[in-house]
């Protein structure tokens, strides 16, 4: 799981993050810290060898770390959610306008 | 990892609001992670697996999720898994709960759901203290700490969740953190597909109602503490005494062939009707 450094990227939901901090106190490679509006900045991208702490610790699944040759699998914005869920929220955004 | 992302979100119940209801670092938000990732890894489709959960901070995990869930009453989660289980064996019956939930007012239904062995698996969210209705003590706030109820130090001793459940013959007992998403996804499922009763303990902070109290300044400062204070089973045993006081041992406590009540039962009628 764990790759070189350099090959991935981290992005960060910040609509979700509520800066607990948890994933920049313990990133191995101290890529992440808290920032004065109180969410997750990313510091150091270049650092991260993709160990998946910070993904699978985050409580709010703001967190999310990808190979750097991807495209992300989703956008920075949570509207755009994974493919799979975007119709469904589609479907409920139309029904609740109606 | 993003896959990991992606493929929580494909089990959301985007209607809901997100973020969740969760205060900033609460453990709760990691056990839904992965409950998510271990009920994926076991193949099984939504529609068979049930959330029961009971009240309590704990017992919004179900909501979010988009499996059968149902949220009952306080304590009684168990009574309700149990119905749901002898009604269709088939379904997988997963039961989130908090320490209060679990032990204090529904430590009766624990002990006998327990010792009837009924196939259901029971995830109990210790957080030492009444999270939802302002950290209250619970019958596992450690002696001495601080809660609103113990201004001046718990005098009881506390449960023992896991031993409490093992002395009542669940026959499978594990203990785990948040500070080790890994080992419980796999718990999780091991505990899952486990016939008979199985218990998860899984000690998740609460840093607002909890951590505040007893000296953790950020809940960060929780989350190292479970890590230094939580070994594996087998390093707990090589620990002094003393240290042995201070630690919370991790891992899996018991583990026994045992058939579930309802596989009892199913045979009992086959044999009733003849058949066999
Ligand atoms: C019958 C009944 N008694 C009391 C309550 C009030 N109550 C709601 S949640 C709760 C305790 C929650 O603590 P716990 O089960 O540990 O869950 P946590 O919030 O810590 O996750 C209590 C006492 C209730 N809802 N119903
Ligand atoms: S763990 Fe998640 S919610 Fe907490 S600071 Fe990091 S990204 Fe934000
Ligand atoms: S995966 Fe997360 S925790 Fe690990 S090095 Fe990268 S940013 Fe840090
Ligand atoms: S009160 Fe405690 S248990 Fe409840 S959401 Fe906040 S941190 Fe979690
Ligand atoms: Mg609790």
């Amino acid at each position: 799981m764990a790759s070189k450094k350099g090959e991935s990227r981290v992005k960060v939901f910040l609509d979700w993050c509520k800066g607990c901090g948890i994933c920049a106190a313990f990133c191995p490679s101290k890529v992440l810290s808290v920032d004065k509006q109180g969410k997750i900045r990313v510091d150091h991208e270049d650092e991260c060898i993709n160990c998946g702490f910070c993904e699978i610790h985050c409580p709010d699944f703001a967190i999310m770390v990808y190979p750097r040759e991807e495209r992300p699998p989703f956008e920075a914005n949570i509207d755009d959610v994974a493919p799979a869920t975007r119709e469904e929220l589609h479907k409920i955004r139309n029904s609740n306008s109606k | 990892m993003a896959k990991v992302t992606q493929l929580i979100h494909n089990y959301l119940r985007h209607s809901k609001r997100f973020p969740h209801v969760f205060c900033p670092g609460c453990g709760h938000g990691i056990v839904l992670g992965s409950l998510i990732r271990s009920i994926d890894s076991m193949g099984l489709a939504k529609d068979d697996v049930v959330l029961v959960a009971g009240i309590g901070c704990s017992g919004r995990i179900p909501v979010y999720v988009d499996f059968n869930t149902i949220h009952t009453t306080h304590g009684r989660a168990l009574t309700f898994a149990t119905g749901i289980k002898l009604a269709n064996p088939r379904l997988k019956v997963i039961v989130v709960m908090g320490d209060g939930d679990a032990l204090s007012i529904g430590g009766n239904h624990l002990i006998h759901a327990a010792r009837r062995n009924i196939g259901v698996t029971a995830l109990v969210l210790n957080n030492h203290i009444y999270g939802m209705t302002g950290g209250q003590s619970s019958c596992t706030t450690p002696t001495g700490s601080f809660s609103t109820t113990t201004p001046f130090g718990q005098l009881e001793d506390e449960f023992d969740i896991s031993r409490v459940a093992k002395v009542c013959g669940a026959s499978f007992v594990a203990r785990t953190t948040v500070m080790q998403a890994s080992a419980m996804d796999s718990l999780i499922s091991e505990a899952v597909m486990h016939p008979g009763f199985g218990l998860v303990e899984i000690l998740s902070p609460c840093h607002t109602q909890y951590g505040r109290k007893n000296r953790f300044k950020t809940c960060v400062d929780m989350y190292k503490w479970l890590q230094k204070s939580s070994p594996p089973l087998e390093k707990y045993r090589e620990l002094t005494p003393e240290k042995q006081e201070k630690a919370i041992a991790t891992g899996i406590f018991e583990k026994k062939d045992c058939e579930g009540l309802e596989e009892k039962y199913a045979r009992m009628r086959r044999n009733l009707r003849g058949e066999r």
